[in-house]
């Protein structure tokens, strides 16, 4: 992303809104600028903010004689009075940072907005989590800090060598050149996101290990993270095997996702492969 | 797309905010998903939602690409749920935010009775989606919890920041600007429903809850944790 410099009044609404706190006014030219290694490409501020297609010469003045005499005016925070913002052309590895931080954009590998996953959302139709197994979604960067790919592949390494299995349907998991280590294409590396999610499953009785592996991880990386624990149910719709461990690990459990179990496989053709996609630039 | 479960607070926080949302699975139950999907919103309508979303297009308060500047004097902050609605054109998460439990019950259980075939969730409180669920007898098939943040927290800004920048779960809502927005509730520049309304807009899936974050601003507005 980045913001014309010819349009740009320095009126500062963007600042506030930069998710990853890019965007700021820079001291020698005066006008907002984008921090482009620290943009995750979300396009909160492009898509976010409302636009008014305002004269630069005149705002700018106006802003000049307001100043001079100690004037605040009070206009709406969310709004770029110029329509500064101009979407760079992404290209690879670049264009993952979109892939994964703006939420409009589906990722190729599942063909879901957001963060491409669907977790337990649609167990009753995938069966992808059955009784007898945990799900784990752990999300990385989230809120407002951001990750870095090297942090997601230390991450994707310990757990490979605890021989978790990945979610083929995962974006994380089709840009891996090695699924079974973990490997992510190294070409990524360098890139920032919004944040990323990875998704195994596990046995119940390693439920315990796998929380505890992911503190250990957590200590090596420079981010946040937090765990969403997925379980069937049983047929009287209750879970008592999972919540328990989760609460002798010292969770409260606050908040949950509950799939209802409505959903039904309705389609009259049959799937397609659900092979991961071969890791590399997307097409 | 975790967008609406790992929304900070502790369970009582969540007596005002009920996600009910529908999915369709690819090579599932995708084929003639778009309509079900569309009628899933439109049935909420009558139930009366505080947001209503479209992962791809957003929700009913959105952002104008063509504003005009007496905008600035008379902003339009009411809800447009059957834009959201008509613009519904492509299959993907549809969702109803409610701000009372006995709205979503009832919602919950018209869409079981309708039996769309799409899969329906209810992100609240544990307790609340598993009320939802006895309303309108159906077992609940599975359960994702959220385990809260961990890691590196000290990069997280004060409690009520995050209370209102979580609910957008796909970080749209900056720390900074719900930090804003709290400010400028305390120094009497904006309503609490005005500055909510602000948030909302940043929000692309339309989950954010204008509701609980109005009142997360008024308790913000005393003393911020």
């Amino acid at each position: 992303m980045k913001i014309n410099p010819k349009k740009c009044v320095a009126c500062g609404n963007c600042t506030y809104v930069c998710p990853m706190g890019a965007i700021y006014i820079d001291p020698v030219i005066k006008r907002a600028t984008v921090n482009s290694a620290e943009c995750v490409e979300c396009y909160a501020c492009y898509n976010g903010m409302s636009q008014e297609k305002l004269n630069p010469v005149m705002v700018r003045t106006m802003r000049k004689v307001f100043q001079l005499l100690r004037l605040r005016f009070d206009p709406e925070p969310d709004v770029c009075p110029t329509s500064a913002f101009e979407p760079d052309t992404l290209v690879w590895p670049r264009i993952v940072r979109r892939a994964f931080s703006d939420p409009r954009v589906p990722h190729e590998s599942t063909g879901i907005e957001g963060r491409g996953t669907e977790e337990v959302k649609t167990n009753d139709v995938s069966g992808r989590v059955v009784v007898g197994e945990v799900g784990f979604t752990i999300e990385f960067g989230r809120p407002g800090v951001g990750v870095w790919f090297r942090d997601i592949q230390k991450a994707c390494w310990t757990l490979a060598k605890a021989g978790v299995s990945f979610e083929k349907k995962n974006p994380i998991t089709s840009l891996m050149t090695d699924v079974s280590a973990g490997t992510i294409n190294a070409e990524v590396m360098g890139e920032k996101l919004m944040s990323a999610i990875i998704e195994i499953k596990v046995a119940v009785e390693r439920t315990e290990e796998i929380v505890r592996l992911v503190w250990a991880i957590e200590k090596e990386i420079d981010t946040v993270v937090v765990l969403g624990v997925g379980t069937r149910c049983d047929e009287k719709g209750e879970d008592t095997v999972v919540a328990p461990i989760l609460e002798r690990l010292g969770y409260k459990l606050h908040r949950a996702k509950t799939n209802t179990g409505l959903g039904r496989i309705t389609n009259t053709t049959k799937e397609k492969s659900n092979e991961p996609v071969p890791a590399g630039a997307p097409k | 797309m975790t967008n609406t479960l790992h929304r900070t607070g502790d369970a009582d926080s969540f007596k005002d905010d009920y996600i009910v949302f529908a999915i369709a699975s690819r090579g599932k139950n995708d084929e003639g998903a778009l309509e079900k999907l569309q009628k899933f919103l439109r049935m909420a309508i009558p139930f009366s939602p505080v947001n209503l979303g479209d992962a791809r297009n957003g929700g009913s308060l959105r952002p104008s690409k063509d504003m005009g500047p007496s905008a600035h004097w008379n902003r339009d902050i009411s809800p447009d749920f059957e834009a959201v609605v008509e613009g519904f054109t492509h299959i993907t998460t549809a969702a109803a935010v409610f701000d009372n439990r006995v709205a979503a019950e009832d919602f919950f259980k018209a869409v079981k009775e309708a039996d769309m075939g799409l899969s329906v969730n209810i992100s609240t409180s544990v307790d609340g989606a598993e009320q939802c669920c006895h309303h309108a007898g159906v077992p609940r098939h599975s359960v994702g919890y959220s385990l809260g943040f961990e890691g590196k927290t000290e990069l997280l800004p004060n409690s009520h920041v995050l209370l209102l920048s979580t609910m957008c779960g796909h970080g749209m809502v900056a720390n900074s600007l719900a930090k804003k927005m709290i400010d400028w509730v305390k120094e009497g520049r904006r309503t609490p429903e005005e500055a909510a309304s602000y948030l909302q807009r940043f929000c692309s899936c339309g989950v954010y809850n204008p509701s609980r974050a109005k009142r997360i601003l008024e308790d913000a507005r005393g003393t911020t944790k």
